[in-house]
């Protein structure tokens, strides 16, 4: 019997713990931590990366595909299908050129600015990795040169996902 | 002898094949959803990123949960799975069936059926020649905080909790042996990380248990009869989006007079095609277990989503 009870208490102490964490996930971030996402930080140790990814000319052929990929999948087009596709490519290139630390200026707007209002949620966020995975693949680029650049994008989730 | 040998070359096989088609299957079914025009309301977490499914049914490695929900379901969505394991012994085998449902990525429900056939040993025992074993596991966990692929850009890494209530069907001969009872509880916290830079997934589980060999010996017994603390550790390394290698220990009680319990260890490679199948082969040492040593073999085990 007490053992049933004190099986009770830990799951319904577990599910409490749940609940905080979770209120903790869906309080608003704040101001700075939400810019910081949104910067896109220049690593000097990713300069070899940005080789492997073919310079600045592979980050334009590269973007090319992303964008194809993004059209083609049904969880990611209705957020591109309406906008300026070509000046996003463009500021992609120079952004991930930027965190690669390649010879570039990202002068883009704030990832946050960009991304409010557009209902991002995490399946949608994740289908962009995936379709920005499938592109790097196709242009042969090393899969640990690949996790590389994704491991300084992913913290963008905060900018990006607002739902 | 020889009977036993062929039963498990063919249950290999036989694994070996459902896997293979159930991978096919999975593939022209990912084809179909690909080329489907409604928005997909399952399946949008990152391949290989849910984990296998570990020895008692829950989302992890293959001998260790990790802190991950099973199923690949993102915060909107459910996600479910079933796996079919072997383990085969030098001594005795182990078949498993089992499935996991994960509730928005934050709860997962599993349910692991455990059959351990003790071969020639239950013969040598006085059991019975195939004598086995059956345990029935009943797992819940809970994620706390953290996202282990999503936040690169810090330290913290993803942490749950966990319980797997278990119970064996041989209370007789557990008694028998030494063990205090025929049912217990685990329960767990765990935290996993994924330095994807590195392309590098580490976890580390402690467990307070009584479990006698996981149960399948009971809980409890006559040397030790309390809740000990457990570590428990994986680490894998991502070759691609679809393959992974990695490494486990297990670190086990010791509460039966009987017999001498040792540690766990495996590595193992694990194979995912797509989201909706993964194969995980691993060599498995699991030492002593009652009057056999070096019990080493290989751990089969096939997961399939939904």
């Amino acid at each position: 019997m007490f053992k049933y009870s004190l099986h009770a208490t830990v799951i319904a102490t577990a599910m409490l713990f749940a609940q905080a964490a979770m209120a903790q996930d869906t309080a608003p971030m704040p101001e700075q931590s939400a810019a910081m996402a949104a910067s896109a930080p220049r690593d000097p140790s990713l300069k070899p990366v940005f080789d492997e990814f073919g310079g600045r000319p592979g980050l334009v052929a590269l973007m090319n595909d992303f964008m194809d990929n993004l059209m083609a999948d049904t969880r990611t087009r209705p957020y591109f299908v309406d906008a300026d596709r070509e000046h996003i490519k463009v500021e992609l290139v120079d952004q991930f050129c930027v965190i690669l630390d390649g010879p570039c200026t990202y002068s883009g707007k704030d990832m946050e600015k960009v991304h409010r209002g557009l209902g991002i949620n995490r399946a949608a966020f994740n289908a962009l990795v995936e379709d920005l995975q499938t592109a790097m693949n196709k242009h042969d680029i090393p899969f640990r040169a690949q996790n590389k650049l994704l491991a300084k994008l992913a913290p963008m989730h905060k900018a990006v996902i607002t739902k | 002898m020889g009977m036993y040998r062929k039963n498990r070359a063919t249950w290999l096989i036989g694994l070996a094949l459902s896997g293979c088609v159930i991978s096919s299957v999975a593939a022209a079914a990912g084809v179909e959803s690909a080329s489907d025009s409604s928005t997909p309301t399952v399946s949008n977490k990152l391949l290989l990123t849910g984990g296998v499914t570990q020895v008692e049914g829950s989302a992890g490695g293959g001998l260790t949960p990790w802190a991950v929900i099973g199923g690949y379901g993102t915060s909107d969505e459910i996600g479910a799975n079933a796996f079919l394991t072997h383990v085969n012994l030098p001594d005795y085998h182990l078949d498993e069936v089992g499935a996991m449902v994960g509730l928005y990525d934050r709860v997962e429900v599993s349910f692991a059926q455990q059959r351990f056939n003790t071969e020639q040993v239950g013969a040598a025992l006085g059991l019975g020649r195939g004598f086995t074993f059956q345990q029935n596991i009943i797992g819940v966990k809970v994620r706390l905080f953290g996202d282990v692929v999503l936040d690169q850009d810090s330290w913290l890494p993803q942490v749950s909790v966990g319980v797997q209530h278990k119970k064996n069907d041989q209370a007789g001969v557990l008694q028998f042996i030494g063990a205090k009872s025929d049912e217990g509880n685990d329960y767990y916290v765990n935290a996993t990380k994924l330095f994807l830079g590195q392309s590098l997934l580490v976890n580390a589980t402690l467990r307070f248990t009584k479990a006698n060999q996981i149960g399948i010996l009971g809980f409890g017994g006559d040397r030790n009869n309390s809740y000990k603390p457990e570590f428990e550790g994986s680490v894998a390394y991502l070759l691609s989006r679809n393959w992974a290698i990695g490494a486990e220990y297990r670190q086990k009680p010791n509460n039966l007079g009987i017999a001498k319990e040792d540690d766990w260890y495996d590595a193992f490679v694990a194979w995912a095609p797509n989201k909706h199948v993964s194969l995980t082969l691993a060599y498995a040492d699991l030492g002593n277990i009652v009057i056999k040593d070096r019990q080493r073999g290989l751990y089969a085990s096939v997961q399939v989503g939904f």
